[in-house]
């Protein structure tokens, strides 16, 4: 065995022990206002974290601050091992290859077809155009849109384009999931059709994911749920059990004031966190 | 400090700040011809934007602007028994000064518009984000490409003004001024040095330039949402407009020190 592969086969093996994303007391603010303060937390190998807190509190800004697509002002964020708030945009874009992104609204390219959509990663690397094809098919029919094809964003509803961002997040199999509020302004019909998709993705492919989410009913449907891969739908969880890789993250007037299981979370005695749930 | 002068003092700052962003991102996108990846399909698409699609504005604007000239000027001429020489001035007018002003005025107000609005929409719908979540440098793929697509089609944007310039002189020379027609074109050619072709044919490059890193800029510093987007849109047009004016002037002043052998 030669010296590369075995310092790439230990590298494979650390990855898969450490955590997948490190925060190291990250602050950062806008135009001189605070919006996060000393966040610390990680995100484990095959664990789901579900990021809960009000509008605006930046939730979002801590979901882009995970991927590099923003610089904090202050503390250390660590990417499958690489510390990445120094690194050149270059070196990002090369890590950000391994994570999957769902954003608030989708972010779909407008000019381009759905297949070009989901398939936009494979055909940067210049794949087989049959290869592009077959496995942009796989991720639409795992979000079950495969007769969206040929069509154009414009044409889907906003379920939909949540969906098909999800069939472009995972279609390269990714190393981490960040979703950025994928049920923001769906109805509950639609959400629980997203949320089936995220559970879906957990149970099947144990990819390790940061949720972010304002809605509490779509975070316990996620940890009172298990996807049943024979009956092809989520199925929940014997009463009073939950799932034991899905925990929570609770955001507050810039600052992580929860960070634990769903147990720990309904148990809190924190006076924010009991009017947040109530 | 007094009210006024801390407003001038940020409005400086500001200016200064923007100054700097604008030359690293004009740098960026030079430099990026350098680097891989290459997406030579988006320089072609663009250039079928830019270019082909600006073809009707640029054939209106050079013919009418070419006749006008004619007509304009073979009143002054007669004065002096000099309507013979309305080609000359015809031709020099258009080639040296006005066929690569004239286009990039027009093109600045079809793409600069057009690139601001269209980056500015997709920094608001975060798929620029989007964009360099999945890897892609945004400047590698949306800058780089408009930038060379818009300074090799004006450069031939300019030859086509240049071109029917000179023949909507000639119509009016013609049709209107009953002048004789190979008189016309016979003055327009032999006026022409080698120089003025040449002068006619740097200013472009400069102007492309100008159009593609301006209207990229404002799009891909859009804040503020669909009201952004305006902002950025006029701010790009008024932008790319006052600055291919300011550059023509410093470039004649320049080609002109150049061609009187320094």
């Amino acid at each position: 065995m030669g010296a590369e592969t075995q310092l790439e086969l230990t590298r494979t093996a650390n990855e898969a022990r450490d955590p997948v994303v490190i925060f190291e007391e990250v602050s950062i603010g806008f135009e001189g206002t605070p919006v996060l303060e000393d966040v610390s937390f990680h995100v484990d190998p095959g664990e789901t974290r579900i990021l809960l807190g009000p509008a605006g509190v930046g939730k979002s800004v801590l979901l882009k601050l995970a991927n590099g697509l923003l610089r904090p002002d202050k503390g250390q964020i660590y990417l499958f091992g690489r510390e990445i708030e120094t690194i050149p945009e270059e070196e990002l874009l090369q890590i950000r290859t391994r994570t999957g992104m769902v954003f608030q609204e989708g972010a779909l390219f407008d000019s381009l077809t759905v297949r070009d959509n989901v398939g936009y990663q494979l055909m940067e690397r210049h794949l087989p155009v049959t290869e592009i094809d077959q496995r942009v098919r796989e991720a639409l029919r795992f979000v079950e849109l495969e007769h969206t094809y040929d069509m154009l964003p414009a044409s889907l509803s906003g379920g939909m384009r949540r969906r098909v961002a999800i069939a472009r997040a995972i279609i390269d199999q990714p190393d981490l999931l960040l979703y950025d509020s994928p049920t923001g302004g769906l109805d509950p019909v639609t959400s629980t059709t997203i949320i089936e998709l995220v559970i879906k993705e957990r149970d099947v492919y144990h990819t390790p994911s940061l949720l972010v989410t304002h809605r509490l009913q779509d975070a316990f449907t996620l940890c009172s749920h298990r996807y049943d891969k024979e009956a092809g739908h989520m199925v929940p969880l014997p009463h009073g059990q939950t799932d034991a890789k899905t925990s929570f993250l609770v955001l507050h007037a810039g600052k992580l004031i929860f960070d634990g299981s769903t147990e720990a979370l309904v148990s809190s005695e924190d006076p924010f966190i009991k009017e947040f749930l109530a | 400090m007094p009210f006024a002068l801390e407003n001038l003092d940020g409005i400086a700052k500001r200016m200064i700040l923007a100054m700097q962003e604008y030359s690293i991102f004009c740098w960026q996108a030079v430099a990026n011809l350098f680097r891989s990846p290459h997406y030579w399909s988006d320089v072609m698409t663009q250039a079928d934007l830019i270019g082909v699609g600006s073809i009707p504005i640029v054939v209106l604007t050079g013919f009418f602007t070419g006749g006008v000239l004619a007509l304009q000027s073979a009143a002054s001429l007669a004065q002096f028994g000099a309507q013979a020489y309305t080609g000359r001035f015809v031709s020099l007018s258009m080639i040296r000064e006005l066929a690569p002003v004239l286009t990039g005025l027009m093109v600045s107000g079809r793409n600069a518009s057009g690139m601001a609005s269209e980056l500015g929409s997709m920094i608001v719908t975060e798929q620029i984000d989007a964009m360099r979540a999945l890897g892609t440098d945004p400047m590698k793929k949306l800058v780089t490409p408009r930038m060379l697509a818009t300074v090799v089609t004006l450069f031939l944007l300019t030859i086509v003004s240049d071109t029917l310039g000179t023949a909507g002189g000639a119509v009016v020379a013609v049709f209107i001024n009953n002048q004789n027609g190979t008189q016309y074109f016979n003055s327009a050619y032999q006026a022409l040095v080698y120089w003025d072709v040449a002068q006619g044919l740097t200013k472009p490059i400069f102007f492309g330039f100008i159009i593609a890193t301006v209207g990229c800029y404002f799009g891909m510093r859009t804040t503020g949402g669909t009201q952004g987007v305006g902002r950025a849109t006029t701010q790009a047009v008024v932008v790319s407009s006052v600055l291919i004016i300011f550059s023509d002037f410093i470039l004649s002043r320049a080609l002109l020190w150049v061609a009187s052998g320094f």
